[in-house]
């Protein structure tokens, strides 16, 4: 018989208390529970970065941990980053850079990208290269998503 | 894929998960960082019946010095390591090779104990461990014992540790002013398991003392050619004098080709990054 648990979190600011089968990962319990659709399945099993979302504080791969396991944890999905002033400026830096097509990797790919930026990352286009290798795009190239994070980094430095 | 459905616990104590791990009636597996762990059981290629979270185990986290060596906690996680200044400034080698490994919010939770116990050996952190001499610390109901990393790891995910045993911390001596580091990886994208890679340590470079080469991604273990090392103590050797000793050794040992490349290209690929990271020592 699948074995479940309750859990208490904060997803974006907000207290969620559910109980979840303990096989559930995290982001399906914020997709298909919570109804936070932002964060997306890819791989399943940590490569894609789909899923990458903040949990208390750092960027993790959502679906490589279970929701029992962000027991009492603080989590940000994209929808929350729209409210940090570093995932609005991405946002709109993504938009100016057109570094997005399909968006699918999108969600994950700001929530690498608030974490370098808030991190002191370096505008040098090989760092961030480094930091986003993690987060497959399959529409950009890359080239623009490298443009927009760069573009926050030069303002916030000027 | 998803999980086959298991049975969790998350002890709050290192006591209480080891009498957990002791049972021997169903199959039980700690999960740590889960980096690996969870893709193989979202894959089903593992299905344990009980996974015991090591999470909440404070006691297996934390980078502590002692007189002559760095004791690491097995919980410790990768990006932890990279934040320490107390590994930038007694484990250079690891500050070298910690960006290569996988990518930042894998380093994020995944842990030193982890890919130890996991053994892959395209995995940097095994041989990091050889090239170091470092000790493993296991633990188990019945007590503790010390591995030394270069007879732990023995095959493919297979370790010196017995059922039933963890690891509870990891030590790695203190590198001294005169000791050289070096490491190269070869991958087709920045933070991908490396096609091949090799960690070096020196005590000493001219005259050479103390050599240690360890390769990953080329067999099915991390392969130490540290033997080469006796034909060369004590000679001014150059490049390529390790370059020519350590490609003997290699031609000695048959090398595990893999998706990506076949053992000839491997044999090649162990020598362009042996002969890189001997350039960035000396550099």
């Amino acid at each position: 018989m699948t074995q479940t648990c309750t859990i208490t979190m904060t997803v974006n600011g907000e207290i969620v208390s559910q109980q979840v089968p303990t096989r559930m990962n995290l982001v399906d319990f914020l997709r298909n529970e919570v109804g936070l659709t932002g964060s997306h399945v890819g791989c399943e099993h940590g490569v894609c970065g789909a899923c990458t979302i903040e949990v208390d504080g750092v960027a993790v791969r959502g679906c490589l941990l279970l929701a029992v396991q962000a027991d009492q944890a603080s989590v940000t999905t994209i929808e929350g980053l729209a409210n940090n002033p570093t995932g609005r400026a991405l946002q709109n830096a993504f938009q100016k850079h057109n570094a997005l097509q399909c968006g699918f990797c999108t969600p994950g790919m700001l929530a690498s990208a608030v974490e370098y930026v808030e991190g002191g990352g370096s505008p040098e286009r090989t760092a961030i290269r480094e930091h986003i290798s993690g987060n497959y795009c399959r529409c950009t190239g890359y080239q623009s998503i490298v443009d927009a994070i760069a573009d926050v980094l030069e303002n916030a430095s000027s | 894929m998803k999980v086959a459905d298991f049975h969790y616990e998350r002890p709050d104590s290192l006591a209480k998960a080891l009498v957990l791990l002791s049972r021997d009636d169903a199959d039980v597996q700690a999960l740590a960082g889960g980096q690996s762990l969870m893709p193989m059981m979202n894959f089903r290629l593992a299905q344990p019946d009980t996974l015991v979270d090591l999470n909440a185990l404070e006691e297996l986290r934390g980078i502590r010095e002692a007189a002559n060596h760095i004791e690491i906690g097995a919980m410790t996680r990768y990006a932890m390591l990279e934040a320490s200044d107390l590994v930038r400034k007694h484990i250079p080698l690891f500050s070298i090779a910690l960006p290569h490994i996988a990518h930042s919010a894998i380093r994020n939770r995944g842990t030193i104990g982890g890919s130890a116990a996991l053994a892959d050996p395209a995995a940097e952190m095994p041989a990091l461990l050889i090239a170091l001499n470092a000790t493993i610390t296991a633990v188990s109901t019945s007590g503790e014992r010390k591995i030394a990393a270069k007879d732990f790891f023995l095959g493919l995910y297979e370790t010196a540790l017995d059922e039933g045993e963890l690891i509870k911390s990891i030590s790695v001596p203190k590198a001294l002013i005169e000791n050289r580091f070096g490491f190269y990886e070869l991958t087709r994208r920045h933070g991908d398991y490396a096609m091949a890679g090799v960690a070096i340590a020196a005590q000493h470079m001219a005259p050479l003392t103390g050599l240690r080469i360890v390769f990953f991604g080329v067999s099915d273990r991390p392969l130490d050619v540290t033997a080469i090392a006796e034909t060369l103590e004590g000679q001014s050797a150059t490049d390529t004098d390790i370059v020519e000793a350590a490609c003997r050794a290699i031609g000695n040992q048959s090398l595990h080709g893999d998706l990506n490349a076949d053992a000839a290209t491997k044999t090649h690929l162990a020598q362009v990054v042996l002969r890189r990271a001997l350039r960035g020592m000396n550099a």
